[in-house]
């Protein structure tokens, strides 16, 4: 009946390791790891004075499943459908990070073709990604309906990528030197459909979601991240984009064939949820813009290199490889012995530097708001524990 | 032996065994009317495998949460935290027995059905507080902190927008009141009183909890709110009475704005029910549409916006009535 209020001698090491600078008249809450929106086994200690948020801490490493080392253990090719479990939601982009990382390493060069199919991939992959944070979001925020929406129309990329990939989510479509499998036609005619369509449902999204006016309040001036803080903590993507800065590594670092595609970089300067929110909205219609430039140019040959190895063994030494995921900056630094396996590979996840600032962006908020700035990191969880 | 007990209680207590089945039956229709209609708003079929069109759906949830363990969490006070349910329950079945369903549908005809119905109605946040404080979980606790703070918010413009409508009648007997009005809307005290129906209407949706206002129970920030650790009956009573309450408020409007069973034609039952539903119908549309505010934003509209508004339109009426 008596609720304690003053000390709590139960929870595990970080509950404790939170404990001993806890206020008189604050309780602390565990948010996680299971939460409704915490999406998935991230777990927040908050120290909470009524509403407010006095301080928070994410507690990390619920679903650690060393994809760094099984790097070191697997061979090259059999550790090629690892990377898209890191980060389930762009599986292409984490992909193309690991074979861009070897293919650099060997100098084996891509047909032109792989490079233009992996573009529109990898895109068409970002938009399914953006549009389940969108949905996903909006749930947190208390609608229910847009997630349904959200879903009709990644059911339809993911028909579309299906058919040329073999997979729906987790997707291992990237080989050393192409992709395992080309395009057709019909590929080609779908995707055109579908970004037509796309055009018209943003309209509605923009009609329906953007402009309420009850998320508006609940997402503008929300979570304030100034770009010095996104520095210090290393945020990139939509993070770093909705705070005012450019940054892309498809233009700071053109890999593939990025350069020769027309496209804008959305930026925002108001720093909050908001800016974040209008940067990812932005951001798909980019990748329509950026698709159907490649579809319009797709060039014909093969779409993986004839002499590419079936084994691959790249040389002794060390590289880096980086590509824009829907999280921020992905990056993978291979170290290898010249051995059938890795003899080290660090993936630097986006997700686990943007986390980072929510202890900061969040203390001094209302539970409400630190779910609102929660959702608007966008925050895949796998990826973040690796 | 009969005639030793008063008419009137027999009445009631036949009333209220009929309430009763009125709310299951509502309840029943309610939870596949809500489901169907977020399957329509979503875009998908709802529920389709129990029975033709999944109209058997209520039952299998119904029968799930009878089947489910009763559980009370460690450390909690197991007599208030299984009375907090049926407090919550138990007066909005009373409210039902003044209302007018029909010229001759009325159980308990009393001058002051409206004050009745009202004060009833507040016990709810009795049971929620109960339910947040016995339940031993912080999200519950701060799911009722909620609750308390935005039901004692919301009852005063409630009780503004209220008070034009007894002005212009003279009465709190909702009988009276209905008959106050005419059959056909414009003779309506929506027509009159728009601003009152419009206050009445946000206040009766904060008061019953429902989205966008679904604080107390807010489930992507506090799981489940109030009734988090709340299983099988006593989380199917929470269920009910949230529903119960929505019937009521739905019903109270009609009285008070649209004029109760009148309607065009021939008054009767059937035109109380219509409205009712239509008000229900409006309910689901919003909470199926809007995202839900945020604390502070919900007592800031209560206190800057409603009350200011209610007052000022309670002050019109007064002035209107004087001349």
């Amino acid at each position: 009946m008596k609720l304690d209020l003053r000390l709590d001698t139960s929870g595990d090491f970080y509950a404790q390791k939170f404990q001993p600078t806890k206020r008189e008249d604050t309780l602390i809450l565990n948010m996680g790891p299971q939460h409704p929106s915490t999406h998935g086994v991230l777990r927040i200690l908050l120290e909470i004075d009524g509403e407010y948020i006095v301080r928070a801490e994410p507690v990390l490493g619920y679903i650690h499943r060393m994809h760094e080392k099984m790097a070191e253990v697997m061979s090259y090719p059999q550790y090629l459908p690892n990377p898209a479990r890191t980060d389930y939601l762009h599986a292409l982009a984490w992909g193309w990070a690991h074979v861009g990382a070897v293919e650099r390493l060997m100098g084996l060069e891509v047909p032109e073709r792989a490079e233009y199919i992996r573009v529109i991939t990898c895109e068409l992959n970002r938009i399914n990604s953006h549009l389940l944070w969108w949905g996903a979001y909006l749930l947190d925020l208390g609608a229910f309906t847009p997630i349904m929406y959200a879903f009709d129309d990644r059911e339809i990329i993911m028909d579309i990528l299906q058919r040329v990939t073999g997979s729906r989510l987790t997707y291992c479509y990237y080989r050393f030197g192409g992709v395992s499998k080309d395009i057709d036609d019909r590929f080609v005619a779908e995707t055109r459909e579908q970004c037509t369509r796309m055009k018209e449902r943003f309209k509605m999204y923009k009609d329906l979601v953007t402009d309420n006016y009850i998320l508006r309040q609940r997402v503008e001036e929300i979570g304030e991240i100034s770009v010095n803080a996104c520095r210090k903590y290393g945020a990139t993507g939509p993070v770093l984009r909705g705070s005012g800065q450019a940054y892309d590594v498809r233009r700071a670092e053109p890999y593939s064939v990025y350069d020769r595609f027309d496209f804008n970089i959305p930026t925002y300067d108001s720093c909050d949820a908001m800016g974040r929110y209008m940067v990812r909205m932005d951001e798909m219609q980019e990748s329509i813009n950026i698709i159907e430039q490649a579809l319009d140019t797709l060039p014909q040959g093969n779409f993986i290199h004839p002499k590419a190895p079936k084994r691959a063994k790249p040389p002794a030494g060390d590289v880096y490889f980086a590509v824009e995921g829907a999280r921020g900056k992905i990056r993978m630094h291979l170290v290898s012995d010249g051995g059938k396996s890795a003899y080290r590979l660090k993936l630097r996840a986006p997700g686990f530097s943007n986390l980072s600032l929510f202890g900061e962006v969040s203390s001094g908020t209302l539970i409400s708001d630190a779910v609102s700035i929660l959702g608007s990191l966008d925050l895949v969880i796998p990826e973040i524990d690796r | 032996m009969i005639e030793a007990i008063p008419t009137q209680l027999i009445i009631i207590l036949v009333g209220l065994a009929a309430t009763m089945a009125f709310v299951g039956l509502n309840a029943i229709l309610l939870v596949y009317l809500e489901r169907k209609v977020a399957g329509f708003i979503h875009r998908r079929p709802g529920p389709y495998e129990v029975g033709p069109h999944g109209i058997l759906q209520p039952f299998a949830d119904g029968l799930k949460l009878v089947g489910k363990q009763i559980f009370t969490p460690k450390g909690a006070d197991s007599v208030l935290f299984w009375l907090a349910p049926m407090i919550s329950m138990a007066p909005a079945i009373v409210c039902f027995l003044v209302i007018p369903f029909g010229p001759n549908v009325l159980i308990f005809n009393t001058n002051v059905g409206l004050v009745l119905i009202l004060a009833f109605t507040g016990i709810n946040v009795l049971a929620l507080c109960i339910a947040g404080w016995t339940s031993q979980n912080k999200y519950a606790l701060v799911g009722a902190a909620r609750g308390v703070s935005q039901s004692v918010a919301y009852e005063i413009p409630l009780l503004l927008a209220v008070l034009p409508i007894i002005f212009m009648t003279g009465t709190f007997n909702l009988y009276d009141i209905t008959l106050g009005q005419g059959a056909w809307p414009w003779q309506w005290f929506i027509v009159y009183q728009p601003v009152a129906f419009v206050i009445f209407f946000i206040c009766a949706l904060a008061e019953t909890n429902r989205a966008p206002f679904d604080l107390p129970e807010a489930e992507s920030e506090l799981t489940a709110g109030f009734h988090t650790e709340y299983s099988g009956m006593g989380f199917a009573l929470f269920f009910l009475s949230e529903y119960a309450y929505m019937v009521i408020a739905a019903c109270v409007t009609a009285v008070l704005f649209l004029g109760g069973f009148q309607g065009p034609v021939v008054s009767g039952w059937w035109w109380f029910l219509a409205k009712v539903y239509i008000l229900l119908l409006i309910m689901i549309w919003i909470r199926w549409t809007f995202p839900r505010v945020r604390f502070d934003q919900l007592l800031n509209i209560c206190w800057k916006w409603l009350i200011p508004l209610a007052i000022i339109n309670l002050l019109i009426t007064l002035l209107v009535i004087a001349l």
